[in-house]
């Protein structure tokens, strides 16, 4: 089964609402207070950015759905301090003044600049080379964790057991379905596939036009062309 | 397995956002793990120094220089480490061509992946439940809402940024606009045209 977040495809949406000339990058200052928040906690180095998108997938989905989207990361975010063991939600209306264990991580104001331009790259080295190449006829298996019941995955639902063309190999990146549950980085071979229109959907606009969606090696199986 | 992220503490704290956000900036402030200054800096960084300007000057100069265009496809990383471009959330960076043939147009169906260092925090209808859902199954639909209407030959390729590969759409150069310059074009290069809901040239 999949979760909340996963949602594209899906029926039932209206229509978007563009932005106008005037918005901000900030509609409440309240939002960049949480945006600001959630990327000063994670210098703390107490989870990583697929834990960070897992607490958000596995807010309940009433609160999903019904949460601004800054609401989601700062609630997401208050269970992650939580379950990591940060601090205890006594601290939420209760706050201790009292110097943490690891406030010697806290992010300064003069490293914010080389933090954020310094960013995370996932990519890694591995020995074994790519199972396909661009080209190669693919299939996806399904989209679940394979190795937690509810985990995090980066496979989305409308992809799943759908057959595409490799477009790029991108090399191997960190696998989000094992990083986001400390079982490790484990790099596996990233690419970029190509899907009909016509395989993913009932009525698509036009039958040719196509969906590229980056699939790590182990959501792939090979399709053997006749 | 259980999994601990399951535990929902979030209901404890005030259902306002604006306090709930106050909630916990002050409960970490007051244990020392976090500095409000770095907060402020951060939100500087976003609200004042990063934004669509990084994306826009990048394309005009590939609109004007058939070299750089092509340096810019085969190898991004290299460039925009030239021009200080890189950073969080733009770590591998992926440019992709409009041609009259094919319109590309990036989502993130997940949750809201965007080239941060190119175009800064995305807009509100980027990180929408309508767009992050539709935007794969009818796409024409959805730029139609963006007042586009693509040519009817043109096919349409989504991108779904799944993994940590961020993509900026590089449009077409309409011919009215053949004589600008680099910095004239940088001028109407907009963000939604870098994301593919919007040509150049468009109002938005």
């Amino acid at each position: 089964m999949s979760r909340v977040h996963d949602m594209g495809g899906r029926f039932g949406d209206g229509a978007i609402q563009p932005a106008s000339i005037n918005d901000k990058t900030f509609k409440e200052k309240w939002h960049s207070r949480a945006l600001a928040v959630t990327l000063a906690t994670g210098s703390l180095r107490q989870w990583n950015l697929d834990m960070s998108r897992h607490a958000r997938e596995c807010l309940p989905p009433k609160d999903y759905c019904a949460f601004s989207y800054y609401d989601k990361w700062i609630s997401a975010l208050a269970n992650l301090l939580v379950n990591k063991g940060v601090i205890s939600a006594d601290e939420f209306l209760d706050p201790i003044r009292k110097t943490h264990p690891l406030s010697s991580r806290k992010l300064l104001a003069a490293d914010v600049a080389g933090v954020l331009s310094k960013g995370a790259p996932t990519s890694r080295s591995v020995v074994d080379p790519p199972k396909f190449l661009v080209g190669h006829r693919v299939k996806t298996r399904r989209a679940v964790n394979k190795f937690i019941s509810g985990g995090h995955t980066r496979l989305p639902k409308y992809v799943e057991k759908c057959e595409g063309k490799i477009e790029i190999c991108h090399g191997a990146h960190v696998f989000p379905d094992t990083h986001a549950h400390n079982l490790g980085e484990q790099p596996e071979h990233l690419y970029t596939v190509s899907f009909l229109a016509s395989e993913l959907w009932e009525s698509p606009e036009n039958p040719s036009d196509t969906l590229c969606v980056d699939i790590w090696e182990s959501y792939l199986e090979p399709v053997n062309v006749p | 397995m259980p999994h601990d992220v399951e535990k929902h503490s979030h209901s404890l704290l005030p259902s306002d956002p604006e306090l709930k956000v106050k909630a916990l900036e002050t409960a970490l402030v007051k244990r020392g793990l976090i500095d409000p200054a770095a907060l402020d800096e951060i939100i500087d960084t976003y609200q004042n120094k990063i934004g669509p300007k990084n994306g826009a000057t990048i394309i005009a100069k590939a609109l004007l220089d058939k070299n750089f265009k092509k340096a810019l496809i085969d190898d991004p990383m290299q460039i925009l480490e030239k021009h200080g471009f890189l950073g969080r959330q733009g770590e591998h960076i992926k440019v992709v061509e409009n041609t009259p043939e094919i319109h590309n147009i990036v989502v993130c169906t997940l949750c809201s992946c965007y080239p941060w260092p190119l175009l800064g925090i995305p807009p509100t209808w980027y990180k929408s439940d309508e767009y992050r859902s539709r935007v794969v199954r009818e796409p024409r639909k959805c730029l139609s809402e963006f007042g586009v209407t693509l040519p009817k030959n043109t096919k349409v390729r989504v991108w779904d940024s799944t993994a940590e590969i961020r993509y900026l759409v590089l449009p077409i150069l309409p011919d009215r606009y053949k004589d600008f310059d680099e910095e004239q074009l940088s001028e109407i290069i907009s963000r939604d045209a870098m994301i593919g809901t919007a040509l150049i040239g468009d109002p938005s």
